[in-house]
């Protein structure tokens, strides 16, 4: 409730001082922190992403973004199911509300408490034919379903010769860094499963984007695991179009242009190097490039390639630990394909290789003003 | 603690499968590695039937209950008989659980501490298990047995050190709170990942009897944890490897929001022990505190004396929310709450036993309430004015001595830090040693 109350302040604020001009919810992209000490002096500008020709929109946060997808998902294809624990009340985030009473409890319900048993049902529901959205309750709980995600999703067709798949599969879940959730409540482990062949592996970073890259991935011909930032269910606000839309898979996002240095993230990180790119540009005058992945497998090396040819200097920044994270991927994908372009050396700035730790959570994230130094450093080289 | 062996028969676990039909193994504390003759034998176990036949589920084990809502004990044998005293104590611990549980969820609502989960309704599983257990034994819970820990002198002010993270806090500030851990009272620390613990009781109970202790270990869950494959994993390890462990399962009806007929169905978690795993087992009534104390005293005596696991299947009700997260009446009517919280007080039940004795009166009650709450108010007090813990202790732990890569991430932190002073609430962190 403190969330969506500072989130009104804010843009209320934002609007008062004619920052922006015609759609105030549209930019209101969780701007309540961003007034911090050492912060940008303004409100981050978050701009929306365009959907064209979507008709009609109405204000949504990020959880009624992914249940208007799920909605929409559960309306259009019969053979759709939306299930997990706690599903069936409305989710313990609230992405399910009202869809068990929509859509029936043969769609929509609980299972057992067992991540595996979600993983491995979802799986069997794709390969005979229906539509499989499964929820994982916590990225942290995704776990005990690894074996059937990573050796089981991942290699349905390829091991059947492609006469089988689970395609049809999804896999929801919320991820990331909310202030008080410690080891178990904090994780972002999309790393481990960026390294399974067969998977794709989605984090959206607002709620447009949540809604089109989820409807997508529902569609996709591939299991899909669909990390949500937990932190923006409440507090990412955009004025999200009604109708059946999607964002294709596999393709980043340039947020914002500029020519000095390429700055690489995605999910609520987003918001995070948004604060940083607008310091860059107030203290030290820089033009910075932002570029939320999306898609972090198949990821869009083209577009992270052919800005960095322009810019010569590169950041990546991401929550979870930086030893083995995916933007030592990134790292090494892009000095391979830019090697003489390069100004300086690619730069991660991520977790600390430690347990996710509670008390200590303002210290061990990658934030602003860490990304801040890491381009100053860059253009310093 | 009297000896409860002139009743102890009375306590009937039904036997498992292995113990009524498994005539070339007898029970007994080693461990059973008999190669010979036992694949031959296997089918000699069966009864042979050209009925064509499926079948189901026809009896359901009972409830093994010995005191009533007056707080009668029928039959009297059943009384554990423990001392005036004996009995205060059992009492004021259920009531300061509760008193400190309400405190400190209030607490948590006024932002102070982040996170908390209270044992309403549970207070007579936590006091009277605990009570039958010996500090040797190891504990592993889940997270809802505070009482368990403070039962064995986890204090006030531990728990409330550990809900504001300070640095009195000996997991030092990094789980969210109620994640209690004390080697000095022999409970391993709390992780939040359901069930994860059941198969590392299984082990570390099996240390025990390899290293010829007279104890056991015992592991508290939920019903709906039991739904996970680390359940099966568990006990049948335990089953086959003879590992002296006592499954505790508390059956509180939910699982955040799903009840427990979502849960499973059949005869409840009681049901897969003797048949399905060859686990001697009890249903037990988890608000009558006598029931409960009089199954877990026989079950450690077969743990330590037999070397075999057992499962206690605690049946009792969630009256609280599922934690400070969770609002229970989006799933759940307040008449369902209200029957439990009325109709089938753990508390109430033993209060009556007392009162009947004339060793306790219901002024006694409100003093208890009022000192426990003095003494939560000031524990926080102290609580939240102490530093958290040395920033660098981010660092430590994560093997037993800090890696390379660990040393100059915190070298990079303590920079940064050196750059934005202001920017971190450096202030409310201990200074480093």
């Amino acid at each position: 409730m403190m969330l969506s109350k500072n989130l009104t302040q804010s843009l209320l604020r934002y609007t008062s001082n004619g920052a922006i001009t015609k759609n105030a919810s549209s930019r209101g992209f969780h701007t309540s922190k961003v007034l911090l000490a050492g912060g940008p002096s303004t409100p981050i500008n978050y701009p929306s992403l365009e959907i064209p020709n979507a008709g009609e929109t109405q204000k949504m946060n990020l959880f009624q973004a992914i249940n208007n997808a799920m909605d929409i998902s559960l309306r259009t294809d019969e053979k759709a199911c939306v299930f997990g624990e706690d599903v069936g009340f409305g989710g313990v985030f609230r992405c399910s509300v009202d869809l068990r009473n929509k859509y029936g409890a043969k769609r929509v319900f609980n299972t057992p408490l067992c991540e595996q048993g979600i993983a491995g049902f979802a799986i069997g529901l794709a390969a005979q034919g229906a539509t499989a959205i499964a929820e994982i309750q916590f990225a942290d709980y995704i776990f005990p379903a690894f074996d059937q995600i990573v050796n089981e999703a991942a290699k349905y067709r390829y091991r059947s010769g492609g006469q089988f798949d689970c395609g049809s599969l999804t896999f929801r879940s919320p991820y990331g860094a909310v202030g008080h959730g410690g080891h178990y409540h904090s994780q972002s482990p999309e790393s481990y499963f960026a390294q399974t062949p067969g998977l794709k592996v989605v984090m959206p970073a607002t709620p447009i984007e949540a809604k089109g890259l989820l409807l997508a991935s529902i569609r996709d011909k591939n299991p899909v695991v669909f990390f949500e930032p937990k932190l923006l269910y409440r507090s990412a606000v955009e004025d999200v179009p009604i109708g059946d839309y999607e964002i294709e898979l596999g393709r980043a996002r340039i947020v914002q242009e500029g020519s000095d240095l390429t700055l690489v993230g995605w999910g609520a990180q987003m918001k995070v190097l948004m604060q940083a790119a607008q310091m860059a540009k107030e203290k030290l005058g820089l033009s910075i490039e932002l570029i939320d992945l999306r898609t972090i497998l198949p990821w869009d090396v083209e577009c992270v390639e052919k800005s960095v040819k322009k810019t010569g200097r590169l950041i990546i920044s991401h929550e979870a630990p930086k030893t083995g994270g995916w933007a030592a991927e990134i790292s090494s994908a892009i000095q391979e394909r830019c090697f003489l372009h390069l100004e300086s050396p690619i730069q991660r700035v991520c977790g600390y290789d430690t347990p996710f730790p509670l008390i200590f959570e303002k210290f061990y994230l990658p934030d602003h003003l860490k990304n801040f130094e890491a381009i100053k450093k860059s253009i310093n080289y | 603690m009297n000896s409860l062996r002139h009743f102890a028969s009375k306590v009937r676990f039904t036997p498992s499968t292995s113990t009524l039909l498994n005539r070339s193994f007898k029970p007994t504390t080693s461990f059973n590695r008999n190669f010979s003759s036992a694949v031959v034998e296997e089918d000699d176990k069966y009864e042979v039937t050209n009925q064509l036949e499926f079948q189901t589920l026809k009896h359901y084990i009972p409830v093994y209950t010995v005191m009533n809502q007056e707080g009668e004990v029928n039959p009297p044998s059943a009384d554990p008989n423990f001392s005036k005293d004996e009995v205060t104590k059992m009492y004021k611990m259920m009531l300061t659980l509760n008193t400190m549980d309400n405190i400190l969820y209030d607490v948590q609502r006024q932002g102070r501490i982040s996170f908390y989960m209270t044992s309403f309704g549970e207070e007579a599983i936590h006091i009277g298990s605990a009570a039958a257990l010996d500090l040797k034994d190891t504990v592993f819970a889940q997270y809802r047995e505070s009482g368990v820990l403070m039962w064995r002198g986890f204090s006030i002010e531990q728990i409330v050190n550990q809900c504001c993270s300070n640095e009195f806090d000996l997991g030092k500030g990094r789980q969210m709170p109620v994640h209690y851990g004390s080697k000095e009272i022999n409970v391993q620390t709390i992780s939040s990942p359901l069930t994860t613990q059941l198969p590392q009781a299984v082990g570390a109970a099996y240390a025990q009897k390899l290293m010829g202790e007279k104890a056991c270990t015992i592991v508290y869950f939920g019903e709906g944890a039991a739904s996970e494959g680390d359940f099966h994993a568990a006990m049948n390890f335990a089953a086959t490897l003879q590992s002296p462990t006592i499954f505790f399962c508390r059956n509180n009806k939910w699982a955040i929001s799903t009840p427990s007929h979502e849960q499973y169905r059949g005869d409840g978690i009681a049901g897969r022990g003797p048949n399905g795993y060859g686990i001697a087992t009890i249903r037990v009534d988890g608000n009558d505190i006598w029931a409960v104390y009089n199954a877990t005293k026989k079950a450690r005596e077969m743990a330590v004396e037999q070397g075999q696991p057992v499962l206690i299947e605690a049946m009792t009700y969630r009256v609280g929310h599922h934690s400070t997260s969770d609002d229970s009446s989006r799933y759940r009517t307040l008449e369902e709450i209200n029957f439990w919280k009325e109709k089938r007080n753990p508390m109430h039940r033993l209060r009556q036993y007392m009162l009947k004795r004339n060793w306790w009166t219901e002024d006694q009650d409100k003093e208890v309430v009022s000192s426990v709450r003095s003494q939560v108010r000031e524990s926080l007090m102290r609580a939240e004015k102490q530093k958290k813990p040395a920033i660098s202790e981010l660092f430590t732990d994560v093997y037993d001595v800090p890696t390379k890569n660990l040393l100059e991430q915190k070298a990079e932190l303590f920079e940064h830090l050196k750059l934005y002073p202001d920017e971190y609430p450096i202030d409310q962190y201990a200074q480093d040693k």
